[in-house]
């Protein structure tokens, strides 16, 4: 019988709404970040890193590109004979067909799977931070410990602390409370959603708590039920490098980290590599009369004009005379002559004309969903066009193949989107 | 599957120098991402051919390296596959390969097992796009024994280096002489070949057994007049990287537009996974092909840069090729020069040579003032 010592379950379902127009067609684990790279990359890279070579992904929201980008493992060296990576995906039963309905549901529904692998801890992931960690140490510490369950904790300062779930620990990491989201945090040690748990305490826990809660979820229900329980529970402490990328902000924050000279979070060491599904793009060209300065350029990109504090994906174009200041350009964009682009998010294949001006104005937050867009920052859609000449302002939202009869007098004010109804398939058609 | 397909990379060019101490013609780095055999493995596997053998000899190790996973030429299948053929002993042979004839003869189980009717041979060290296709095509209409690819050299380029050929009105070859002293005409082999894959058994069977194992002399040219060999002209980019000038160009070359997209994303190589190339604040960077995983704070113009080289504050490059995870100090000075792989030129370190003779520094030195 097959028999591994960890598997991982990385949950890579979630829309993530929070990033607005960026996860529209995509999973959050699918979005891009750092240029060539795709959230779920991080996870993925460090589970080979770390020497777990069989992966479950589960997947829900839309998960065309995400399970095209893992294909069969190939990237991480996970197309492998006897464990590798499996897309776990909702399905039919006998009983009828269900979506997972949380976190905890997801795997429960997946139990078969686990069970197929015979492990003796199960790993349980999240598919949107930004971070390298050897969970083989984690392990160790799993055992050391005899934990059942034991949660990676992150140290934030003290003012952070209330926006996060927070574990009050014990002097030995011992943890005997979790509070979400405390206005009064008695610890700075927050839960960062990586989770090892003995299998059979983790199996016990679902099929219970499944009677109790189909939406079954591992941060409202599981973990507080076990620790009810008397389990042992303990905080392995993570120092390094983490952030999570839920929101446009942070994600712009998290992308800006790289291009810092010497940048907090690494990742142009040999050793604890991120892989991703590179293979064969052609070189990055950089032309006569290019400026490239403080950014990052992915290949098959040809730089023409002027890119400032930037990162950049693939197969990127910058024609002549066009500026890119603050911004993150994903694959596959093209950007005219003599366009200004400033504090953007530019999602694939989007393309811009010549001459345009784009996040230029006064800082207004987006009428239609302030909370989402409120620090200046205007994002674009994958497949989106922007016409020659107009101008558009900051906090800004397009997801559409515009034309010049979309932007009054040719501008498109601070705070004000254009989302055309799109089909099933997107903007693709 | 109408061929199979033999790449020749068991050479060693004489006129490299340093360049091929340690690895073989056919792995030299070329525009910033590919080595020189990607390209015919690519050409193959874009002709739909899906079994190619890459015969290695000398200063294999790299080559292995590079094709040490069929995957990335989409070749890890069960029909067909990568075979990468090096010398070996056995009962009644203790002997390195001989020349290319003989490569193919201590092979010839290859392609004896095989099931292809045609075998299309191309040399490893030379940078062209081709669709076999047409060229198999060709062979077939013609009822030609043997095709040769050929193509005109342009007179700013010295034909005496290469295989030159001459044709009558039907395009059948009848003289092919190597590195002539007086070439007798302005058309050159490419070093690509169709054969059938009996034939190819069957005469390379009768000239090794008669001590001969070169498969240009003793095969192409000896038997011009017994078999019909034809001529197929190949238009387009093409480039031997034997030479140190030839291979400095040809990588000048990847700065041009066309070329590039000639090449992109035709061509296949060996994915490194490096992080996309950062251009620090006081970089510089013009008319420049970067490899992932640089980091650049220098300048540098007219340069093709490979993989995770580093540039220091300062330094001024031009008009070079600086190979894979090369670092270079702060306040060098770089020009006409090939620096290859993993060198280490120490802080103020200058390196000049000429547009003729580009200065050369060997794998893996240390340099300082």
């Amino acid at each position: 019988m097959r028999k591994k010592e960890m598997i991982a379950m990385l949950l890579a379902g979630g829309q993530g709404s929070r990033l607005g127009i960026l996860t529209s067609s995509n999973a959050k684990p699918a979005v891009p970040f750092g240029g060539k790279y795709r959230i779920i990359d991080f996870p993925m890279s460090n589970c080979v890193n770390s020497g777990v070579d069989t992966v479950g992904v589960v997947t829900q929201y839309q998960p065309l590109t995400l399970t095209q980008h893992i294909g069969i493992g190939t990237p991480w060296d996970l197309d492998r004979q006897v464990g590798g990576v499996t897309i776990l995906s909702p399905h039919e039963k006998r009983a009828g067909g269900e979506w997972f309905a949380g976190t905890g549901d997801a795997i429960y529904q997946n139990l078969e799977f686990i069970e197929q692998n015979n492990p003796e801890y199960v790993l349980i992931l999240g598919g949107d931070h930004i971070y390298k960690m050897d969970y083989a140490k984690m392990l160790a510490y799993h055992k050391k410990n005899d934990c059942d369950v034991s949660i990676a904790a992150l140290t934030v300062p003290w003012e952070d602390a209330s926006r996060f779930g927070v574990m009050n620990i014990h002097e030995d990491k011992r943890i005997y409370e979790f509070e979400e989201k405390p206005a009064q945090p008695k610890s700075n040690f927050i839960n960062m959603g990586i989770y090892i748990f003995k299998w059979d305490v983790l199996r016990d826990a679902l099929e219970r708590d499944h009677k109790i809660h189909p939406d079954s979820d591992f941060g409202k229900h599981i973990l507080p039920m076990l620790l009810q329980e008397g389990k042992r529970m303990f905080a392995y402490e993570f120092e390094g490098y983490w952030r999570d990328v839920g929101t446009i902000d942070s994600y712009w924050m998290a992308n800006m980290d790289l291009i810092q000279t010497l940048p907090e979070f690494n990742l142009y060491e040999d050793f604890d590599k991120i892989y991703t599904d590179s293979a064969n793009q052609p070189p990055m060209y950089t032309g006569l009369n290019a400026e490239i300065e403080g950014s990052l350029v992915s290949e098959g990109s040809e730089i023409i004009g002027k890119v400032y504090n930037s990162v950049l994906g693939t197969n990127v174009i910058v024609e002549e005379g066009a500026i890119v200041r603050d911004s993150i350009i994903m694959e596959e964009c093209y950007i005219g002559k003599g366009t200004v682009i400033e504090r953007c998010i530019i999602d694939k294949h989007t393309t811009i004309g010549e001459n345009a001006k784009i996040g230029d104005g006064e800082n207004i937050k987006n009428i239609h969903k302030p909370d989402l867009y409120d620090t200046g920052i205007t994002v674009i859609g994958e497949f989106s066009i922007i016409p020659d000449n107009v101008t558009i302002g900051k906090n800004c939202v397009i997801f559409a193949r515009t034309e010049p009869r979309d932007y009054e007098n040719g501008r498109l004010e601070s705070g004000q989107s254009i989302v055309k109804q799109v089909n099933e398939k997107g903007l693709r058609a | 599957m109408r061929a199979l397909g033999i790449v020749l990379a068991g050479g060693k060019s004489g006129r490299m120098g340093a360049l091929v101490r340690n690895r073989a013609t056919s792995a030299l780095p070329v525009g910033s991402c590919y080595r020189a055999v990607d390209f015919p493995i690519s050409n193959m596997t874009n002709s739909g051919m899906n079994k190619i053998a890459v015969i290695t000899q000398y200063n294999s190790r790299s080559l292995h390296d590079h094709l040490s996973s069929p995957k990335w030429w989409d070749l890890g299948s069960k029909q067909g596959g990568l075979f990468v053929l090096s010398p070996y002993l056995s009962i009644d042979n203790s002997q390195w390969f001989r020349g290319t004839a003989d490569s193919i003869y201590q092979n010839l189980t290859f392609l004896r097992r095989s099931k292809e009717p045609y075998v299309v041979i191309s040399s490893g060290d030379c940078v062209y796009k081709m669709d076999y296709t047409d060229m198999i095509a060709y062979h077939e209409r013609k009822g030609a024994d043997i095709t040769i690819g050929y193509r005109r050299v342009p007179d700013n380029e010295d034909i005496t280096q290469y295989g030159v050929i001459e044709m009558d009105e039907n395009d059948r070859i009848t003289d092919l002489e190597e590195k002539p002293l007086e070439p007798q005409s302005d058309l050159a082999s490419i070093g690509v070949y169709v054969i059938k894959r009996e034939l190819l058994i069957e005469k390379i069977e009768e000239i090794v057994l008669e001590g001969r194992y070169d498969l240009v002399r003793d095969l192409f040219s000896r038997y011009r007049k017994v078999l019909k060999i034809y001529g197929y002209r190949f238009e387009g980019y093409w480039r031997n990287v034997g030479t140190v000038s030839s291979y400095f160009d040809c990588n000048m070359d990847f700065l041009s537009k066309e070329i590039r997209e000639t090449f992109a994303p035709y061509t296949k190589t060996k994915p490194k996974d490096e992080p996309p190339a950062k251009y620090n604040a006081n970089a510089k960077v013009v008319n420049a092909l970067v490899g992932n995983g640089a980091i650049l704070n220098g300048s540098a113009k007219n340069c093709v840069i490979f993989r995770k080289v580093f540039t220091g504050d300062g330094s001024v490059i031009s008009d070079s090729i600086i190979m894979e995870g090369t670092r270079i100090g702060n306040n060098c000075v770089v020009e006409y020069a090939i620096i290859d792989k993993d060198v280490n030129l120490h802080d103020g370190v200058r390196v000049i040579g000429t547009a003729e003779k580009p200065a050369v520094i060997t794998k893996g030195t240390e340099v300082s003032v």
